[in-house]
């Protein structure tokens, strides 16, 4: 495994008091796969993978777990390894990252930076690597003196694309990548990321609310609800034949260009707040398949070799699936 | 259907916009009018969804405005049941704003933030002259078509303390308060969770088949488009590109540019086939339309005539029109 978190637990002090956004979340990427992190706005997302490379809010921290890179733990292995990991073994583009270039400086000078900086290249090889970067990810190299204000949405995000690949890392986490874009240019980017993907071999976490850009792209997929990492596993099976009601409850609210005539069935309800949430599984408040054993919290476990859930009723999932495809079953 | 009249009837519809910004952010080659929208012709029969669809800027929402009498434009003519809406008095203009609503994308433009939810909810009816012994049924009924649980709980809130689906469908009240027959959806639920969204769209559903309303809805989301609207309209820079029975456009398009947009979107199939899009790189930019067909800078199957002509309708099935010069027959 390329990055294994374990018990991975993360709090934010807030003036309404501490707040867990990820709790006890085991994610495991592998070499040269992927990986899709779904699940609805505020599940903890931007938090699970801001805090892979280190860098977290304020009043954030990690409270309990690992983070394994290449066998490594970071929580543990102090500030300094972490930071050396940064760029050269694990990028990241911020959600919003079409907006995180600085306005007043060219694109290429803060590609150059990186570079210089952060590589350690001399500034004729950085322009040299800051022109085949930009080619790599599908803008002319003469854009390099151009302002951000000067690209598209889609060109600041392949831009955004090509500083994180500056140092070759490993691993690049994108947050959000093609949220706010159209969709032509948001395949333009999601084929250029695969594209990457394959020709560098590197390892990508694509968090996206979008299931369609999941099985557009990824390999595998992990879904989060309200902190908690409740099923995982390849695209096929949790799309195909998710086991979580969660799962089968997102498949089944999302509206497919491919198949109009499908009533599409919402989840009632709203996900709990995450400064008080249910003692037990965190979904039983909108779940329609709740048992007595759901005032107890699942454990994640697994379906098979490759695909895990955190649900009492794993070993009824057919049965489920079936119910949860009707409207009528989460009107409960 | 040739005998139905029509609800609202668009010919040659423009909105141009003076540019004054910064002179040094100017790209190459734009001019300093902003084709917001035009020369659009459109037709819109009685109990029909109209889906707007085309990318960011390509001038749906200016569409939605001019189509409610919220701007004015530069050019052309909308006849509303028969009204011509740049002629119409201050009382046909006060029957207007009721009988035709605008749905918001962010509830929070639409909602005052200071207000209650039930406050929201008043107003229009109160601006609308509606007798008071009437706002609480209509509140109620405008309620229940929304499927808003525990309405008599929330009506107290202010905006901020119920959660965002909570919030549309408040919005969509507030629309639907004054018993509307047309309504403008833009973005509807572009703000909303997966989860959330499909109820709303479920909502928008039911309300056009039960109340008979007329919609059109703005997205730049083809899925959502196909749920819940039977027509589609693609523009692309201002004008139509083309316009059809939902199915035919998404499952037959015929324009090049509709032919990339579909490919396009993806789908939650994993094994969907990854397919080279039959587009060419650029953006179009409003500032710097081409001459001729709009389209024809990125348009794989672009000609001389292209450049030369501006493209004219051609129907190739009842009520599927195409705005291509490849259709010529
Ligand atoms: N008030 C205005 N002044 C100047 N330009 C405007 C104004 N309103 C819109 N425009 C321009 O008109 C064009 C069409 O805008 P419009 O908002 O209608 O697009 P849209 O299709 O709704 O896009 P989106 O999908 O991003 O909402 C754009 O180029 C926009 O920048
Ligand atoms: N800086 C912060 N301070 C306090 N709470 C935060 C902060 N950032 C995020 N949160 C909270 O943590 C939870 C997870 O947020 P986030 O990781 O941004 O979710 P997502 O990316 O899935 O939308 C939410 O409840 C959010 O409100
Ligand atoms: S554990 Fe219970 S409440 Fe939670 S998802 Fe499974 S059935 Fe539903
Ligand atoms: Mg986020
Ligand atoms: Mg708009």
């Amino acid at each position: 495994m390329l990055l294994e978190t374990n018990d991975l637990t993360i709090g934010y002090r807030t003036a309404s008091g501490a707040l867990r956004a990820v709790e006890g979340v085991n994610l495991a990427i592998p070499e040269g796969e992927i990986v899709g992190l779904v699940g609805e706005s505020g599940c903890g997302k931007t938090t699970l993978a801001r805090s892979l490379i280190g860098v977290m809010a304020g009043n954030a921290s990690i409270e309990r777990g690992e983070i394994r890179f290449q066998g490594r733990d970071l929580v543990s292995s102090g500030a300094r390894y972490w930071k050396d990991r940064r760029w050269r073994d694990i990028a990241y583009i911020p959600q919003s990252a079409m907006n995180s270039l600085d306005p007043v400086y060219r694109v290429g000078d803060q590609l150059l930076e990186v570079l210089i900086r952060r590589g350690g290249m001399d500034r004729a090889k950085a322009k040299r690597r800051a022109a085949e970067l930009f080619e790599l990810v599908g803008i002319e190299a003469n854009r390099l003196r151009d302002f951000p204000h000067e690209f598209s949405g889609g060109m600041r995000q392949r831009a955004a694309i090509a500083l994180a690949l500056a140092l070759d890392p490993k691993l690049v986490i994108a947050d959000e990548p093609v949220t706010a874009l159209d969709v032509i240019v948001q395949r333009q980017i999601l084929d250029t990321l695969d594209d990457l993907q394959k020709r560098l071999g590197i390892s990508v976490l694509l968090v996206t609310h979008d299931i369609s850009v999941v099985a557009y792209v990824c390999d595998r997929v992990a879904v989060m609800y309200a902190g908690k990492l409740v099923e995982e596993g390849s695209v096929d099976t949790v799309l195909g034949s998710p086991v979580h009601p969660y799962s089968m409850g997102l498949m089944n609210a999302f509206p497919d260009l491919g198949r109009a005539s499908r009533t599409l069935v919402p989840i009632e309800g709203a996900p709990p707040d995450l400064h008080d949430p249910p003692a037990g599984c965190r979904f039983a408040p909108r779940c329609p398949f709740v048992v007595d054993a759901c005032s107890e919290p699942p454990a994640i476990e697994s379906v098979d070799e490759t695909h895990r859930a955190a649900c009492w009723r794993i070993g009824e999932a057919e049965a489920l699936r079936k119910d949860a495809s009707e409207v009528t079953t989460w009107q409960t | 259907m040739a005998d139905v009249k029509p609800l609202v009837e668009v010919r040659g519809l423009a909105k141009h916009y003076e540019r004054r910004g910064n002179p040094f952010v100017r790209r190459r080659g734009a001019s300093d009018v902003v084709r917001a929208v035009d020369g659009v012709d459109l037709t819109i029969r009685r109990g029909e969804g109209v889906g707007l669809v085309g990318e960011s800027g390509c001038g749906k929402t200016t569409t939605g405005r001019l189509l409610l009498n919220l701007i004015e434009p530069t050019g052309g003519q909308i006849v509303y049941d028969g009204e011509d809406l740049s002629t119409m008095n201050t009382t046909q203009v006060k029957e207007f704003r009721k009988r035709a609503q605008l749905v918001f994308q962010n509830p929070f433009d639409a909602l005052n933030p200071r207000f209650t939810l039930y406050r929201s909810l008043v107003e229009p009816l109160a601006n609308a002259g509606v007798p008071e012994d009437e706002h609480e049924t209509r509140i109620l009924r405008a309620l229940e078509r929304v499927h808003l649980r525990d309405a008599e709980r929330l009506l107290d809130k202010f905006p901020h303390q119920v959660s965002g689906g909570q919030l549309q469908r408040i919005v969509l009240a507030r629309a639907l308060v004054l018993d509307p027959e047309f309504i403008v959806a833009d973005e509807p639920v572009s703000m909303l969770d997966v989860s959330v969204r499909a109820g709303i769209l479920n909502v928008l559903r039911e309300a056009k088949q039960d109340l008979g309303l007329t919609a059109v809805y703005i997205s730049h989301d083809l899925a959502l488009v196909r749920y819940v609207c039977e027509r589609t309209v693609v523009m692309y820079l201002g004008r139509v590109m083309e316009d059809g029975p939902t199915e035919d456009v998404v499952e037959r398009p015929a324009h090049p540019y509709t032919k990339a947009l579909v490919a396009a979107v993806p789908t939650p199939d994993p094994q969907q086939e990854h397919v080279a899009l039959p587009i060419l790189p650029g953006r179009p930019d409003a500032t710097a339309v081409p001459s001729g067909c709009p389209f024809r800078d990125r348009c794989p199957e672009a000609h001389a005539r292209c450049a030369e002509e501006v493209p004219a309708a051609h129907e190739i099935a009842p009520g599927h029109v195409v705005h291509c010069h490849l259709f010529e027959s």
